[in-house]
């Protein structure tokens, strides 16, 4: 779920070097951290947040699959 | 996307140059001939190199499907993938087990999907494209749906003479209500309420 993350974040973002999630395990859910590099901030979230509904969507369909329930978070 | 600017003696030399440094055939490239070479006064003064730009041409397809197979082998998933190509986009069908989770409630995962491959394939790119994802044939059928129930619908508000609001839909969804109703005599159609909980209401024609 992690590398799903990191590879969506890494295909939208200009400089994919910076991007980076850190995966903090809970007692029910996993939450993914994601950070990218503050210009590229507009770019994993969108207009009204768009882009990040859509990421979040994905990964919640994927994390369905494993029976886990994920939180994508984009920090500042 | 690879893009290089090279400078040499001639234009020519310049594209072979990049050409080599890319790992690329001309018919693969862009070139963009950023400043002519000019021999200067006697090839003395003013002795100044050709520099062109050379870019890879985006293969839309090439890219779109790797980008699907990293997303779907990352998910777990192996679905057989049909390409269909047309002036205005590309179509992406993917068919095989277990898929009904890139559908989601009422195709939601499946356009989150279409949205972030489009961006990420055009991304940077002036030759956009835009890229459908299908899976098993689903924006059909929901096609198909759309319309039966919009006829239904529109049957009832005639028969009653009451307006119903159809529950939110997407841009694309709400235009086939519309286009399928448009030329209905007994009742209009039109949206109201703010994205993305916009809906439908079909109201008798007085």
């Amino acid at each position: 779920m992690r590398e799903l993350v990191e590879f969506l974040a890494k295909s939208l973002v200009d400089n994919p070097d910076q991007v980076q999630v850190k995966e903090v395990e809970g007692d029910r859910s996993i939450v993914l951290e994601l950070t990218v590099a503050s210009e590229d901030m507009g770019k994993v979230i969108g207009k009204q947040g768009r882009i990040a509904k859509a990421i979040r969507t994905v990964v919640k369909a994927a994390a369905t699959r494993e029976g886990k329930k994920v939180v994508v978070e984009i920090i500042q | 996307m690879k893009k290089v600017e090279i400078s040499a003696k001639t234009v020519e030399e310049a594209i072979r140059l990049a050409l080599q440094k890319l790992e690329l055939k001309e018919d693969e490239v862009n070139v963009e001939v950023l400043e002519q070479p000019n021999k200067g006064f006697f090839g003395f003064f003013g002795n100044k190199n050709a520099v062109v730009s050379v870019e890879e041409k985006i293969n839309h397809i090439k890219y779109t499907k790797v980008f699907l197979d990293n997303i779907l082998n990352k998910i777990g998933l192996k679905p057989k993938i049909e390409v269909v190509e047309s002036n205005d986009f590309i179509t992406f069908n993917l068919s095989g087990d277990d898929l009904g989770i890139l559908i989601g409630r009422r195709g939601d995962t499946l356009d989150s999907l279409q949205f972030l491959t489009n961006l990420a394939v055009n991304k940077n790119n002036l030759q956009r494209k835009k890229i459908i994802i299908d899976v098993e044939d689903y924006r059909n059928r929901r096609e198909e749906t759309l319309i039966n129930l919009a006829n239904r619908l529109s049957e009832k508000v005639k028969r009653t003479g009451r307006k119903v609001i159809l529950e939110p839909m997407n841009p694309h969804e709400r235009r086939i209500i519309h286009v399928t109703l448009q030329d209905n005599i007994y009742i209009s159609t039109y949206s109201e309420g703010d994205e993305p909980y916009r809906k439908v209401v079909i109201i008798p024609k007085d």
